[in-house]
């Protein structure tokens, strides 16, 4: 499998979303170099912002008729976000019927393959990374390399690399990501003069702290099973590096190895900061806790965002704000790495309606390439921040001003174990599972866990 | 006085988490996270009812349960009887054999034949003849996309081939208690098979019909793994399948969930009261009289 | 047969070894009454409803077999490729972490409906078959839960387990003394917190089963029992417990069965990880997830479909009895 390698080259880029085009693609750009393209940022955003907008083609596209999606947002926000967008895309493109199907996240993403088997609608809601080239590569999905084309000016190398396949098609639209940081509420930090640690050290010092003041020093919540990967990533990344971090996700480095087993050790001493009881608590729950001031920190997507618009309120909202994952202390510290996922738009294979609907479909995802679109879904979603160079972000608040920064610093950026590695090992039955298991008693040697996780990995079919 | 006692203690632990779902179901979320989980309240009312039947939907997730119950009851009730009239009023070599497979079928875990039942779903062609909508609601006759998969007559097909297993096993039991002299003569006096079944014999399994059409509604009510697997399309599930959407939509408010699960189990619980009777009747049909 | 071994209802039973007895003649006299035209309605009445049953119930049990020799990923067709012999089995029996738990997790739930469910649905049964005031009141708020469907029940369960929001933390204080027990996420005590749940359904559905048993037993037998100065409670280990033999193996037969096919709760909890791991679910897990791992899953369900054959064979052996 090269694509990780050549993902990897092009991912660190991602976050620069005024890049010149012309930079070659396999670069590896120093931080330096960082820093000097992000001045051209605000000149080339002005000019992205004269001639960026994709043409449209009478062929590719076609107005009126009717277009099917299948969506997995079906939290309140992004639900209502999904259907502005719809109901966006009716008005601007001749009053084109979109039948949507929205089904829960979890048996979405379950049913997937089964799903994009059956007969799926023309459009669906899915993820970058590893899971969107696996249904690629088994020809579930409909390469949309036209449409790429008209719409790729808009778009940042480092977002035209997230969405090709391994047969080097486009098949994706990337509409919005949010990075992985933690989190915390100013006004109770205020109240401690808590500050922001910037050291392993100053970090744990800060949670011993928080306990002694009453708090929940970090809020953790994995009923769900996925959300306590995020802590291995940062973890993995700030120890061993992102090039280990993904070789070992990709099956190339082994689990059994000693650096592996230092993540764990690491892991360990923060564990008896986290909330009780946090394998019977949902994600929502551990926002909650942050949101009535019970917890100090959550390290989350930025997704956490859109809890506190649910069930706070905008004043809730806006005290909401966030620090990168601290430093380790090892030499990969300075990749400032983390996870930044991206969600997109790809067309089925199956569809029974697509061959019919498929100028439809095209103009549904020129439509969701829009800044303006991913705007509107981002309003409703604030969580979700917008690829498109030609976004307005000048409404952006504070908090997605520093989300946007905080990617942009980063050197390196991974898309969360999930997406990242191959989706039977990392689901319930697979990493879920081992991660709860080790949260279960972190005090444990983990030589024997080590031991499971590798021979599963060693199970599975060849992909 | 003892035992009253004792049993008017288990009937408060039986009724507690009902009640403690009734109640969370009354309070507005503000009140509770005011006030704390377990405390006196502010304020009750329906509110979280009325968002959850607007915002979730729920009349139009009755209305899938419906046109996939009924007709499901109705047609299990059909062939389960007309399997076991073959059965019992008549002697052949074979129908052992077949009562042991319908019986023997229903007693399957569903994650047995899942797969390959999903297979065959996508593969068999069900033609396209329109629909009968209305408003937002469609059911296609017989199929929206040439298929079993995703339809509700797939789901009304499964739950009949399904049941039919139980049915028969509990139908062939009772009409075991008919004396085979009725067929008997009304052959002599010239009927076919066809006529017996349908003026004859069905008539006097009323009872166990009854019974039996109670049981198969809340069964079929109450499943949530053939619609979750069978169908894909979210508006054609029913309320018990779509509930497991209400989770996500309502983050973390329990009292909202609470009213939501609250719903979707009254019609079983009025069914079950207004036909107390035949409910037992049907249960115990299939156990005793073996 | 009838006549020498229990049969479910001693008083058909007599009927049946009666009509036995005549069943040669009577057979042939039947035959000579059913003209061709019957017998076409009789093949078509049996033969649809059959056809359907082999198609979508057996016939998918045999190509679960089938799949389970294989490594198909549920894309495209099945190919001589993609036959591998045992290896899911030798997989699944030595290499996956989960099986062993999950058949445990089955083991346990058969063991305590079994033990704790099921023997408390009996006592309710045998309390409540009395004349007494309010004894259908007793019954029906016993059975009510049985009409929900586990998806309900276990929302409902839901909100007294949750850490921190659920009624049991808050009522006894867990919450404020920072002690809180998670019932969800524990795994040494999310099964039993499950069981819980599952019981409030089960032990209902086993109190009318056995009413039901108790209502058929002859009351001259427990008036003999009383006049010759038995207690109730040797009434009822002597007298009645040996009556309600048939009954008892139905009981054991729902209750096994039910035990196997538990999947709603545990899924709707937690996707079945984490200590709630069960046979039907690792099934769902591995051939109808993002991965499809179809030939693997199909090997757990053909386990699955090995132990369930044991309760089936015998409910069928007991109750086609009568029939034969």
């Amino acid at each position: 499998m090269g694509d990780s390698r050549d993902a990897k080259r092009v991912r660190n880029r991602l976050a620069l979303p005024y890049l010149d085009a012309e930079l070659p693609l396999n670069l590896d750009l120093s931080r330096r170099d960082i820093l000097k393209i992000a001045g051209y940022g605000s000149l080339a955003a002005f000019i992205a912002a004269c001639g960026g907008s994709p043409t449209t083609t009478t062929s590719l596209t076609a107005k009126g008729g009717a277009m099917s999606l299948g969506s997995y947002n079906t939290d309140p926000n992004s639900k209502k976000g999904t259907q502005a967008i719809v109901d966006a895309f009716t008005a601007a493109n001749g009053g084109t019927k979109v039948k949507l199907n929205t089904v829960d996240h979890g048996t979405f993403q379950n049913q997937i393959s089964s799903y994009l088997q059956g007969t799926p609608e023309d459009a669906f809601t899915w993820f970058s990374g590893h899971r969107m080239r696996f249904f690629a590569d088994k020809g579930l999905a409909t390469p949309i390399d036209d449409v790429w084309d008209a719409v790729k000016s808009n778009y940042t190398e480092g977002f035209a690399a997230s969405i090709k396949g391994n047969d080097g098609h486009a098949y994706a639209i990337p509409t919005d990501y949010y990075p992985w940081a933690v989190f915390y509420r100013k006004d109770v930090w205020a109240q401690h003069s808590y500050t922001v640690p910037t050291t392993w050290d100053a970090f744990k010092a800060l949670c011993a702290q928080m306990k002694k003041d009453g708090l929940t020093p970090i809020a953790f919540a994995d009923k769900d099973g996925w959300p306590a990967q995020g802590t291995f990533d940062i973890l993995n990344l700030r120890l061993n590096g992102y090039d280990f971090h993904t070789e070992l996700l990709t099956g190339k480095q082994k689990w059994t190895d000693p650096r592996v087993t230092a993540v764990y050790k690491k892991w360990s001493e923060i564990t008896q900061y986290y909330s009780q009881a946090f394998a019977g608590l949902t994600w929502e729950q551990g926002a909650d806790q942050l949101l009535r001031k019970t917890a100090g920190m959550y390290l989350l997507g930025l997704f956490v965002s859109d809890e506190f618009k649910a069930s706070g309120s905008q004043a809730d909202l806006d005290q909401l704000d966030f620090f990168p994952f601290p430093d380790m202390g090892t030499q990969y510290d300075a990749e400032k790495a983390l996870d930044a996922p991206i969600d997109v738009y790809m067309l089925t294979k199956k569809s029974p309606t697509l061959a019919a609907n498929r100028a439809q479909a095209n103009a549904f995802l020129e439509f969701v390439a829009k800044g303006s679109t991913q705007v509107l879904y981002w309003q409703n979603a604030p969580g979700s921040i917008p690829t498109a160079t030609d976004a307005d972000t000048s409404q952006y608040p504070a908090l997605t001003k520093k989300a946007v920064q905080i990617v942009s610093n980063a050197k390196r950026i991974t898309q969360y174990f999930d997406r990242d590695s191959r989706p039977d090992y990392s689901g319930p039955n697979g990493m879920q599972g081992f991660l709860l298991k080790f949260l279960a008693n972190p005090g444990q040697d983990t030589t024997s866990l080590q031991g499971q996780m590798q021979s599963f990995w060693d199970s599975l079919a060849p992909e | 006085m003892l035992l009253h006692a004792f049993l008017i203690a288990m009937v408060a632990v039986w009724l507690f988490p009902l009640f403690w779902a009734v109640y969370s179901s009354l309070r507005p979320i503000s009140d509770t996270i005011q006030r704390g989980y377990v405390s006196w309240p502010g304020t009750l009312n329906f509110d979280n009812y009325t968002t959850v039947w607007t915002q979730a939907e729920i009349p139009y997730y009755y209305l899938n349960t419906l046109v996939i119950v009924v007709p499901g009851v109705i047609l299990t009730l059909l062939l389960a009887s007309m399997v076991a009239f073959c059965c019992t009023q008549f002697s052949w070599k074979f129908n052992l054999i077949v009562l042991m497979l319908f019986t023997a079928g229903n007693l399957l875990p569903p994650q047995v034949i899942i797969v390959p039942l999903y297979w065959i779903y996508l593969h068999t062609p069900i033609a396209m003849l329109g629909s009968i909508d209305i408003s937002k609601f469609s059911f296609a006759l017989f199929s929206d996309n040439n298929l079993l998969y995703d339809q509700y007559i797939g789901i009304i097909l499964i739950h009949v081939v399904f049941q039919t297993g139980f049915a028969t096993f509990v139908l062939s039991n009772y009409m075991k208690t008919i004396t085979k002299e009725i067929t008997e003569s009304a052959l002599v006096d010239g009927a076919n098979v066809l006529r017996i079944w349908w003026s004859v014999v069905l008539p006097l399994c009323r009872p166990a019909l009854a019974a039996m059409a109670t049981l198969l509604f809340t069964f079929m009510y109450n499943d949530f793994f053939w619609a979750l697997i069978l169908l894909k399309s979210s508006d054609k599930r029913p309320i018990t399948t779509a509930l497991n959407n209400l989770q996500g939509q309502f983050f973390v408010d329990n009292n909202l969930v609470a009213a939501g699960a609250l719903l979707a189990c009254i019609p079983p619980i009025i069914v079950y009261i207004l036909l107390q009777k035949h409910f037992v009747a049907g249960l115990t049909l299939g156990s005793t009289k073996g | 047969m009838a006549n020498t071994t229990p049969s479910l209802a001693p008083v058909r039973a007599q009927e049946a070894s009666e009509a036995g007895a005549l069943a040669a003649t009577r057979r042939r006299r039947r035959y000579t009454l059913l003209t061709s035209h019957d017998k076409i309605l009789i093949v078509l009445m049996v033969g649809v409803p059959l056809t359907l049953d082999l198609l979508l119930i057996w016939g998918p049990t045999l190509a679960s077999v089938v799949l389970s020799f294989t490594n198909w990923d549920g894309i495209g067709s099945v190919t001589g490729e993609n036959f591998v012999g045992f290896k899911n089995y030798q997989f699944m029996l030595t290499g996956y972490t989960l099986f062993w738990p999950a058949f445990t997790h089955n083991l346990i739930w058969l063991a305590w409906l079994t033990f704790i469910a099921t023997p408390l649905g009996m006592f309710l049964a045998v309390l409540l078959d009395r004349e007494m005031r309010g004894t259908r009141i007793y019954q029906s708020v016993f059975f009510l839960p049985v009409v929900l469907s586990l998806v309900v029940v276990g929302f409902i369960w839901e909100l007294q387990y949750t850490p921190t929001e659920g009624f049991i933390n808050n009522a006894f204080g867990l919450v404020k003394s920072g002690k809180l027990i998670d019932w969800l996420g524990n795994p040494r005590i999310n099964l039993f917190a499950v069981l819980v749940a599952a019981s409030w359904r089960h032990i209902g559905y086993i109190m009318i089963l056995y009413l039901a048993g108790l209502k058929s037993v002859d009351p001259s037998l427990r008036e003999a029992a009383r006049v010759d100065g038995a207690t109730e409670v040797q009434t009822f280990f002597n007298v009645v417990l040996p009556v309600m033999a048939p009954i008892n193996v139905i009981i054991v037969v729902v209750t096994a069965i039910e035990a196997l096919r538990a999947f709603d709760i545990a899924f709707i909890i937690n996707q079945g990880k984490n200590g709630l791991e069960l046979l039907s679910i690792l099934i769902t897990n591995n051939s109808i997830s993002e991965a499809s791992l179809v030939g693997f899953g199909s090997a757990i369900a053909v386990i699955l479909l090995v132990i369930s054959l044991g309760p089936i064979i015998l409910f069928l052996s007991r109750t086609m009895r009568t029939t034969a």
